[in-house]
């Protein structure tokens, strides 16, 4: 592996642990909060998957960075400027309808990044995806659910469903935008191009909305900046709430 | 404000826990409809390897026997030793019997 290409993969590689940590933590802020006992433990075990995700991602990178860095230094040391997670994952957990609509952006997403990235030719890569892969059958299958069950549902839940896929359709733009790193890799065969996916999720989505009695946003307003480590306000506060402890006992162990 | 799980069906969950085996009952779960609670028994029941089949049944769709009819339904079997398969030597492979 030349080291342009080492380097860029770890970056890679921190960028979808990002993506997965970020999220995992915004499921988990439901424990104990989820509408009924049923759901709380379903939605926990969503944050799992996305959290074990994460230790993969970050796994890879502490082993490409070699510098002595564990995963757990990824997940706790960085601050939020040097996060490069999707800001869509950042977003607070808002009320339930919020929070699965997102839900549903991200599984979409992932449905369709996961089967390519499982083509790369970076073997660590493709196995994590081919791990994802079957967990996001399942998540989409529970945010698909309940996004029918809720913008079909009461005239309250549809309105707030509705409210949700406005609020956070602006923040979807940003999954499929390529850069210089990303480009290289994906040229290389090693990451996937995301660009060439936005006509099949906006397709995926669309249908599922329609479905669900939902009105599809037109594409107006877009925000940009996680790859970037430009974040929304709300990273600083969850990281802080995310790495307090770890922060707070350098080096303990139990 | 009623809760939730008022206006929830109570289901039944089974499991297989592994081939040939049969379904067990494992314990019950509120849901929305079949394919809810399917999706919750996965994640309640399912997620440390404990199965390969799941059954989920409305509670309300299962009759079952009173603890009135006890006498009826069960005693007069208890002397009737023959009726019992136990005198049967059972084949080496057949040992989930």
């Amino acid at each position: 592996m030349s080291d342009a290409i080492k380097a860029a993969t770890l970056e890679y590689a921190t960028r979808l642990g990002d993506d997965s940590v970020v999220l995992g933590h915004r499921i988990s802020e439901w424990v104990s909060y989820g509408p009924f006992l049923e759901e709380d433990i379903a939605y926990g075990n969503v944050a799992l998957d996305y959290i074990g995700r994460a230790r993969m991602f970050y796994t890879y990178a502490a082993e490409l960075a070699n510098d002595g860095r564990t995963e757990d230094d990824f997940a706790y040391m960085r601050s939020d400027r040097e996060y490069r997670n999707l800001l869509l994952m950042e977003m607070p957990k808002g009320d339930f309808a919020y929070s699965q609509v997102r839900q549903l952006f991200a599984d979409v997403y992932y449905t369709l990044v996961l089967p390519e990235l499982l083509q790369s030719k970076d073997e660590t890569l493709s196995a994590i995806a081919a791990k994802g892969i079957k967990e996001t059958k399942y998540h989409l299958r529970r945010s698909r659910d309940w996004v029918l069950r809720l913008g079909d549902g009461t005239e309250e839940s549809h309105k707030r469903t509705q409210k949700a896929v406005d609020a956070l359709w602006g923040y979807t733009h940003e999954m499929f935008d390529m850069d210089e790193t990303e480009q290289m890799l994906a040229d290389a065969g090693i990451a996937v191009d995301v660009s060439k996916l936005r006509t099949a999720w906006h397709k995926m989505v669309s249908d599922i909305l329609t479905e669900a009695t939902l009105t599809v946003p037109e594409d107006g307003w877009a925000v940009r900046g996680g790859r970037t480590g430009y974040h929304t306000e709300n990273l600083g506060h969850m990281l802080t709430e995310m790495q307090i402890v770890h922060r707070s006992h350098p080096g303990c162990q139990w | 404000m009623t809760k939730p799980t008022e206006k929830l069906e109570l289901f039944e969950v089974f499991v297989r826990s592994k081939r040939g085996l049969d379904h067990k009952h494992v314990g019950s779960l509120h849901a929305e409809d079949h394919e809810q609670a399917l999706e919750y028994a996965r994640d309640c029941y399912t997620r440390r390897s404990e199965g390969v089949s799941l059954w989920v049944v409305k509670s309300s769709d299962i009759c079952a026997s009173q603890e009135d009819d006890a006498d009826c339904f069960y005693d007069p079997n208890d002397d009737k030793p023959y009726r019992h398969a136990t005198y049967y030597v059972l084949p080496e492979p057949v040992n989930n019997m």
